[in-house]
């Protein structure tokens, strides 16, 4: 075989190495969003009483912000206990479509090294993964989960970090800060660079419409269905698209 | 009484072990169901749209509703999604979208004082 390429070099191979790093420097940024994020729900917890034990058990066990301060934000309003894990894991139900996504990429991996993939599937390692894969779907196994690895690096500990620091300094933080807005800000940071074409354009006004029409539903079920006619208008745009062109 | 208190540790840890492992079986769900078998071309096509069909709504009532205004919308909140929005389309840079975000967060809040 002539035609060998690098994709293919072993274990340690250079290519391992360069997905790895890629995934760090691209993971770099996040710190200044997973920082305060953390930081905030720390301290949200802190203010609700949880002792230190119970707030580090959120952000390790479950590992996902939005979902985490739900639960938080649902216990604080009184609601049941049935009612806190059901809402807070419709927040997460966008995960298993996270997980299709990357199906196809670390699929083949062993069980384990998937159910570290599972575990570690944040917003934005998610995101760095999902958009590294489609630029260069070519990559090996390796390198791919390199790169995946490479992404959590900067965020991963940082979220428990963060979290730690938070309950720890509890309310030394003033709200001058406006540290809520750092999580708004790190999803629309992570979504403008998505907008590259009009399916994904047309997908994200759907998804803005419809989760705010929906948002007298239970918490998290407006954001499902806006979420599933989103991806719907996505793909009927991309398809009613591609024949206009296709006819022209 | 706190919330914690009112709760109480053996529900907290029942709130936070369901999450967890329900959590993470989200995760696993389609990597340990579909392992290294081919998605069909329009599951494909629906996937490609999962992150900007989630997160625009998932932000959206955050930035139009926050709760640290009581729900009220905020001017320094608005221009800073705005700012984080247009920065983040000119440059497609998620860290010059996040700066730009916060820069104009605190100038606005700094400016209405």
């Amino acid at each position: 075989m002539t035609h060998a390429t690098p994709q293919h070099t072993g274990p340690t191979g250079p290519e391992t190495t360069t997905a790895f790093w890629r995934g760090v420097r691209q993971g770099l940024p996040f710190v200044l969003v997973i920082a305060p994020f953390g930081l905030l729900f720390g301290v949200a917890g802190n203010e609700a009483g949880f002792d230190l034990l119970e707030v580090m058990g959120f952000s390790v066990l479950v590992i996902a912000g939005a979902s985490q301060f739900t639960a938080v934000q649902l216990m604080n309003d009184h609601a049941s206990t049935v009612m806190v894990i059901l809402a807070s894991l419709a927040v997460n139900l966008r995960m298993a479509m996270y997980s299709a996504s990357l199906a196809p990429h670390v699929g083949p991996a062993p069980a384990w090294q998937r159910a570290l993939v599972a575990y570690s599937m944040v917003d934005q390692v998610f995101a760095l993964a999902d958009s590294d894969y489609r630029l260069a779907p070519k990559q090996s196994l390796r390198a791919k989960l390199a790169y995946y690895t490479g992404a959590c690096v900067p965020i991963v500990p940082l979220w428990y970090g963060s979290t730690l620091a938070g309950a720890l300094l509890g309310k030394a933080i003033p709200p001058a800060f406006a540290l809520d807005f750092a999580v708004p800000v790190t999803f629309l940071a992570m979504i403008a660079p998505l907008l590259r074409s009009i399916p994904h354009l047309v997908a994200a006004a759907v998804s803005v419409i419809m989760a705010l029409v929906l948002a007298f539903l239970p918490a998290g079920t407006g954001l499902i269905v806006a979420a599933v006619l989103a991806m719907a208008a996505g793909a009927q745009t991309e398809l009613w698209l591609a024949r206009r062109r296709a006819q022209q | 009484m706190t919330t914690a208190e009112t709760y109480g540790a053996p529900a907290i840890w029942l709130i936070i072990l369901a999450l967890g492992v329900g959590t993470f079986f989200l995760r696993y769900s389609f990597l340990g169901l579909i392992g290294d078998r081919p998605l069909p071309e329009w599951a494909l096509r629906y996937l490609r749209y999962t992150a900007v069909a989630v997160l625009p709504g998932l932000v959206a009532p955050l930035v139009l509703w926050p709760d640290a205004t009581g729900g009220q919308p905020d001017p320094a909140r608005l221009a800073a999604a705005a700012a984080t929005v247009g920065v983040g389309l000119a440059t497609r840079n998620t860290l010059a979208a996040i700066i730009g975000g916060l820069a104009t967060l605190y100038g606005v809040l700094w400016l209405l004082g």
